[in-house]
């Protein structure tokens, strides 16, 4: 894998996110409304005030002359200020951040453990009750509301039975560990359920196919057994199909979880963004909108070099 | 010497493609099911409120307060403005169900459309319509949903149509590869000499080709409508109160949930088994109508 392959594909998405954030700003500036609604109803704000803030934030100019000074500014890195707290628009994606990778990275990292096993597990007993079973099971997973699951657990794990807070990063005055713990253990459940579902379906088919293959009868006749097969010849072709879709998952987790968030009272970009969307935060919903894009197109690229790792056969020139 | 000819009896007549798929779809016995609980409840949500005793917004004023308890008179009890969940549960389903339809026609009109133009023209139209689903398919789906329902707070034609064009961009890919294959074909080729114009390649002659595909596609989209939906009710962002969703019944729900744990049980399992039906529907078509071998 060149570097030069590298350099063009993060030119080549340069074009894509000018079409991202002229589609976005077009979206977000023609909506009916605006962010100084929220001063309008306040008789003590004159009309002189409101102008006045308007101006300070260019929002008085035309739409195109707005996207053209967000964008010059965008280009040296200056994302904006929100119009809600005042401060920078990165700043206070920074202070989100954390638990949102928190949250998505813990998610993540558990639906790779259980989401290989269960592939192999299901493609090399294939046809039989566990098998069916499973597949079922993942059915379900893909086919679940992610808000209802957070609901139920809510309902079992802290009205009923009383064992995990229901909401919330850590209760107030504690903060160790331990409680962090029992504050993530449900969101992040919620979380990985979907991903396990979907990303052991595509493991379990590209174990299928891989299964079917003349080099795992030469490794069986060889005499290895069958867990050093499928662990050793079969998986790592296997996972080639479901890196992309397992890289792409990784590169949505910077937009946060806004469901899952929301349910759970997680101080995350998540719920930044359902704040900006109450306050019609342009600049906060612009900056949320293209970082969550950057994290998708960082994610194909990563899901393409990926690929070339695990498939000698592929070249990037 | 052999005789070399079948005997009569051992001829067995061709079956036709449509015959074939039949039996293919009925070997898949959870796509039968699922099949079977679509018509079911697809029925219930169309007599379901002219049997019910109750309007979905009719109010008991002596229930009035805060939720009422599974009776004789309220089969799931009664929400805390004392309307029956029942219901109000069967003309949800009414809401969500047409809206995963509609916005599953929308998506499979539109995502057809953009493919089979950028699969029959090729080119500069292939280059400019795939570069722009592309760029859509960049942008983190919710988040652009919420976006564009909280700001334009859409009627629910106009939420169909939100709901419809962000998920068109699979099926715009699929009919694109489908036609930049089909394109090549003799009977275009054939179609072409006798003097057939794009529109009628593209529609009469390539497009009944590639219908199975489609047929999965779309049914795949009704799920994915009806699960964008009611997330998008239960944030509060997609049909409004007192117009009831499956989505907007458990964000009401969610604020009684200690008091009263039964009003969300239900319209959650509502939405689980109608998606699941659908998934199972869809893997039932693709067995049926994209035979592997």
């Amino acid at each position: 894998m060149s570097f030069g392959f590298i350099l063009r594909r993060l030119g080549g998405a340069i074009p894509l996110l000018l079409g991202i954030s002229l589609i976005l700003f077009t979206i977000i500036h023609l909506a009916p409304g605006g962010p100084l609604d929220m001063y309008t109803d306040n008789p003590a704000v004159s009309q002189e005030a409101l102008d006045q803030i308007a101006r300070a934030y260019g929002l008085d100019q035309p739409v195109p002359v707005q996207y053209f000074l967000w964008l010059k500014a965008m280009v040296v890195g200056d994302w904006g200020y929100s119009i809600r707290t005042g401060r920078p628009v990165l700043t206070e994606i920074a202070l989100r951040l954390g638990p949102t990778l928190q949250l998505g990275g813990l998610a993540l990292l558990v639906s790779l453990c259980v989401a290989i096993p269960l592939g192999v597990l299901s493609a090399s007993r294939r046809g039989s009750a566990l098998d069916n079973g499973l597949t079922l099971a993942s059915f379900t997973g893909i086919s679940v509301p992610v808000f209802w699951l957070a609901l139920l657990l809510q309902l079992l794990f802290s009205v009923q039975l009383g064992w995990l807070p229901s909401a919330g990063y850590q209760s107030i005055g504690d903060g160790s560990f331990l409680d962090r713990l029992s504050h993530i253990v449900m969101p992040a459940a919620v979380l990985s359920l979907a991903t396990i579902a979907s990303w052991s379906r595509f493991i379990r088919s590209g174990m299928v196919d891989v299964l079917d293959q003349d080099y795992i009868r030469t490794a069986y006749a060889k005499g290895r057994g069958e867990r050093g097969v499928l662990l050793f010849h079969a998986l790592r072709n296997a996972m080639i199909p479901a890196v992309t879709v397992i890289a792409v998952d990784f590169g949505t987790v910077i937009s946060g979880a806004v469901i899952t968030e929301t349910v759970f009272a997680w101080p995350g970009i998540g719920r930044l963004f359902m704040e900006s969307m109450d306050g019609r935060d342009y600049p906060m919903l612009m900056g949320l909108m293209m970082m969550g894009s950057i994290g998708i197109i960082l994610a194909n690229i990563v899901a393409d070099l990926a690929y070339a790792a695990l498939d000698p056969r592929i070249r990037y020139g | 010497m052999a005789d070399l000819s079948l005997s009569p009896a051992t001829v067995v007549p061709p079956q036709s493609y449509g015959r074939r798929a039949l039996r293919r779809f009925l070997k898949h016995k959870a796509a039968v099911a699922g099949l079977l609980f679509l018509l079911v409840m697809g029925l219930i949500v169309l007599i379901g409120p002219i049997v019910s005793p109750y309007a979905f917004d009719a109010q008991d004023f002596m229930l009035i307060g805060s939720p009422g308890p599974i009776s004789s008179a309220h089969w799931l009890g009664t929400d805390e403005l004392g309307r029956d969940a029942l219901t109000r549960l069967i003309h949800g389903g009414r809401i969500s169900l047409a809206v995963g339809l509609a916005g599953a026609i929308v998506s499979t009109v539109v995502g057809t459309l953009v493919g089979a133009i950028a699969g029959f023209y090729r080119g500069w139209t292939d280059t400019i319509l795939m570069r722009f689903t592309d760029v859509i398919l960049c942008i983190p789906t919710l988040p652009l949903v919420l976006l564009l329902s909280g700001l334009f707070r859409p009627s629910p034609p106009l939420l169909v149509a939100i709901v419809g064009i962000l998920i068109w961009m699979g099926t715009a890919r699929l009919v694109r590869s489908q036609f930049l294959a089909l394109r090549e074909r003799e009977f275009v080729e054939a179609a072409r000499a006798l003097g057939a114009g794009g529109a009628r390649l593209m529609f009469r002659h390539i497009l009944p080709n590639a219908i199975g595909p489609i047929t999965v596609a779309a049914t795949l989209a009704v799920g994915s409508a009806i699960m964008l939906e009611s997330a998008l009710s239960f944030l509060g962002f997609g049909i409004q109160p007192p117009v009831p969703t499956w989505g907007n019944l458990l964000n009401s729900a969610s604020s009684w949930l200690s008091v009263a744990p039964w009003l969300a049980i239900p319209p959650g399992l509502c939405i689980l088994f109608t998606v699941l039906s659908v998934n199972f529907l869809g893997d039932g078509l693709r067995d049926a109508l994209e035979p592997k071998e």
